[in-house]
């Protein structure tokens, strides 16, 4: 086994990834940082995010404004401590991108433009046209190209955490041209692997997005926290889950039902005018409006297609020059994929998976409980999102956090240097594990598996859950992993670019996730934000204002216990949107 | 349901001396995408079959492939338009094979360093700085590359003589320097000037033709012919500091 040195080790190079090993580069240039990714970095999945990143900047805007809509948008189970740090360094961070080069959308005078998205009190997301990741990833990437003391490791799949006395200490990664198995040795190791969103059917993700890192983690004894909190995005192409950027909506796109109706107003959205207005009707957050679409279902006021019930957004009335201008990406999606064409047409859209708000738990540093162990981004639970995520405020969590968890990992390689330590002979279980998977000549497919999980988790840990449904899909899960346990056997058995057995890594990783997801749900017997519960209707904060916890239970179900939210300054209210309020003059 | 034939090249470097072809039946509904005709292979009948594919929405340049013998993204292009088939999927052209559809990228990777595609110069100390929308303009086209490599495959030019810079990465060149931002012209013009730099371009435009973004390298080629000319001559009358 090819054993390689590395002071710090960061698995996942999207966003979040790029700026974690930028940051632990500048902060001691001597340090040795190894970036590795199952893709080339530009493919990472925050290249398909399009909307923009949340930045103060607005005159008549404050941090005040930022930290209240973040923490009433999670409805109150946000760490305010940790909200504080995060909207204290997001311009600054998004002011970094453009000095590195990113093509920020400009106002006539040159300034950096910002525009309205769900939740948010005043104009303060960042954006470049449509194409917000895309241009944050790519500028991150090359700009990444500057400090040959990141080496990459483009295309390796890491499959494994190597834990010695309770310290990270490095992971065993597959080299996937060759197939051949490779052990990192590093001080320290960041994760940003991003979300888990592929546990579903209907998702806005890409497929890599199979919640790896969480699952890495998980094993390896950090807890995942607040894993029942998935966000549903509102507007999907059906079918394919392709999404179509609240930017739409922050530029002034309408939803209707079947009768043409702005169905959001029997919401507690409404009313609809004056309109537009900040965090009223189209301007809701984004699981009000998911759960809307719900009811709207049930009523029989959606539109029945091929791919299931869509209501209508319309971007008509903003004319094709803005349409081009502003949203040219999903004008082109909705064209290609969808046959639409959106200055004529309104866009057929529903909800899918977008979002995992829990994670792999870390404090303000972006230090996991184990030691030596960092994680950034959708992969990791910070704290700033609670039980609802506000769009825009990922793309800056990654720079953000991901800048922390570099500079904290070069720290403490600083601060705790680490003997070298040939890892072989732990990392030797391991691989043999991961060479049995292709020796098997029994078993079921890989993909009867995993599509029963995800339908499992469609049916049971849904947009609305009921205890029995919760319970049911538990079950299935359970069941899932036993027959996972006992088998897949894969068509392909060699060793080179054999994406196959990846697949079936992949899968072992998301049934736990899963899980996670699952048993957490069940233990929250109240609705908040994201997590709605036909059996429990109303939020609880006597008995569940508080984190919850998954722990690994080896081939068992994960044990669940809960922990203090941080309240320093926003005691909990009633979330609060619609309502009177001023029109907005959109720029 | 319809069916279409779906022919895909395999090669597996363990064990095959030659590159072959598999003939797959894959049953398509109208909203199948040639991508989503592969992966119904990879689930259903061959898990050895291997591409590369990632966002399915035509931005991470993943699924970039011959189909019928045209660069194309898997991912945005459909069975129903290549009906009643066969439909041939051939890795991208001029790139080494290192299984079935997915290429060796090293080489593009290596040329995309090459061309320094950072921001040059002393940028503000703090803040950003100011750009208008018609400075941003000049070079926003450019920046849309998503490293599809399909302008590679495309390229009759690279396929000669793999030493050619190539258009993705003259085109992210030419990014960097129309950006009121950057101060690395001169840095970059080594590049441009090289032998295997603009002038290896023959002018086909079929790069630009293929482009799923409308990235137009060959415009981003041709401006930088014109740049170095112009540097050309400038160097008589008046030798870069340094050079």
């Amino acid at each position: 086994m090819q054993r390689v040195h590395a002071d710090v080790v960061v698995i996942g190079a999207g966003g979040a990834g790029l700026r974690a090993a930028i940051a632990a580069a500048e902060r001691d240039p001597k340090l040795r940082v190894a970036l590795m990714s199952k893709v080339l970095p530009m493919r990472s999945h925050t290249v398909a995010a399009e909307g923009g990143a949340a930045g103060v900047t607005r005159d008549e805007d404050s941090l005040e404004h930022h930290f209240h809509d973040t923490v009433s948008g999670g409805d109150w189970l946000c760490d305010q401590d940790v909200v504080d740090y995060f909207v204290a360094h997001c311009t600054e961070e998004l002011e970094q991108l453009e000095r590195w080069g990113c093509p920020w959308s400009r106002r006539p005078d040159g300034h950096v433009n910002t525009r309205f998205f769900g939740g948010m009190t005043i104009q303060r997301t960042w954006f470049a046209a449509d194409r917000s990741g895309f241009h944050m990833l790519h500028t991150l990437f090359q700009t990444s190209l500057k400090y040959p003391q990141i080496r990459r490791y483009d295309e390796y799949f890491c499959a494994e955490l190597i834990v010695v006395d309770g310290r990270a200490r490095g992971v065993l990664a597959i080299c996937i041209a060759t197939g051949e198995l490779i052990c990192i040795e590093a001080s320290s190791v960041v994760l940003a692997t991003g979300g888990a969103g592929r546990v579903y059917r209907q998702n806005t993700n890409a497929g890599t997005v199979t919640g790896d890192g969480m699952g890495l983690a998980f094993r390896a004894g950090a807890p995942l926290r607040d894993m029942e909190f998935v966000q549903w995005h509102p507007t999907a192409l059906p079918g394919t889950g392709i999404l179509i950027t609240e930017a739409c909506r922050g530029e002034g796109a309408i939803l209707v039902n079947k009768d043409g109706y702005r169905y959001l107003q029997d919401y507690g959205l409404g009313p609809v005018d004056p309109w537009p207005r900040a965090k009223a009707m189209e301007l809701g957050p984004r699981d009000r409006l998911s759960q809307a679409f719900w009811h709207e279902h049930r009523k029989g006021r959606t539109l029945d297609t091929p791919q299931g019930p869509v209501v209508q957004l319309d971007l008509r009335h903003l004319g094709a020059k803005k349409i081009h201008e502003r949203l040219p990406l999903i004008t082109e999606a909705a064209q290609t994929f969808a046959g639409i064409d959106t200055v004529k047409q309104p866009i057929p859209v529903c909800p899918a998976v977008h979002y995992t708000m829990g994670g792999i738990q870390t404090n303000v540093r972006c230090e996991t409980p184990l030691r030596g162990l960092y994680a950034a981004g959708e992969c990791a639970s910070v704290g700033i999102h609670g039980a609802n995520r506000l769009g825009s405020n990922s793309l800056v969590e990654i720079v953000v956090f991901g800048r922390v968890a570099g500079e904290s990992a070069a720290e403490y390689v600083r601060a705790t240097p680490q003997p070298v330590r040939d890892l072989s002979a732990l990392a030797q279980a391991p691989a043999e594990r991961l060479r049995a998977m292709l020796d098997r000549r029994e078993g079921e497919r890989l993909a009867v598996l995993r599509d029963a999980m995800r339908d499992s988790m469609e049916e049971g840990v849904g947009i609305y859950r009921t205890e029995s449904g919760i319970r049911a899909t538990c079950a299935k899960l359970a069941e899932l992993r036993g027959r996972y346990r006992r088998g897949v056997r894969l068509d392909d058995t060699s060793r080179p670019f054999n994406t196959e057995w990846l697949s079936a890594i992949e899968l072992g990783f998301m049934l736990e996730v899963a899980e996670a997801m699952a048993h957490s749900a069940l233990e929250r017997q109240e609705s908040r934000g994201a997590h709605m519960r036909l059996d429990y209707e109303a939020r609880d904060d006597a008995r569940f204002l508080k984190h919850s916890l998954a722990h690994y239970g080896g081939d068992g179900a994960p044990r669940i216990d809960h922990r203090p939210v941080t309240i320093t300054k926003s005691p909990p209210k009633e979330r609060h949107y619609g309502g009177a309020g001023k029109q907005a003059v959109l720029s | 349901m319809r069916t279409i034939a779906i022919e895909c090249l395999r090669y597996h470097p363990e064990t095959d001396r030659a590159p072959r072809v598999q003939s797959y039946d894959v049953p398509f509904s109208d909203d199948m995408s040639v991508l989503q005709g592969l992966q119904y292979i990879k689930d259903q009948l061959d898990g050895s079959l291997t591409f590369r594919w990632s966002c399915r929405m035509a931005i991470c340049g993943s699924c970039g492939l011959m189909l019928n013998g045209k660069p194309s993204l898997g991912c945005e292009h459909f069975l129903r338009d290549y009906y009643p088939g066969p439909l041939r999927i051939e890795p991208l052209n001029h790139f080494p094979i290192v299984r079935d559809l997915a290429i060796d990228q090293s080489d593009f990777l290596r040329k995309l360093e090459s061309v320094k595609p950072w921001l040059i110069g002393e940028p503000p100390q703090k803040g950003t700085h100011l750009q208008t929308p018609r400075q941003l303009d000049e070079y926003y086209q450019y920046s849309q590359c998503i490293n599809c490599l399909l302008c590679y495959a495309a390229c009759a030019q690279y396929g000669l003589n793999d030493k050619f810079t190539g258009p993705a990465a003259l085109a992210l060149l030419h990014r960097y320097n129309a950006d009121s931002r950057d101060h690395g012209k001169q840095e970059r013009m080594q590049v441009v000037n090289a032998e295997d730099g603009v002038w290896g371009c023959t002018l086909v435009g079929y790069c630009s033709e293929v482009c799923p973004k409308g990235v137009d390298p060959a415009r981003a080629v041709n401006q930088n012919k014109i740049e170095s000319t112009k540097d050309y001559f400038l160097r008589f009358l008046a030798p870069r500091k340094g050079a």
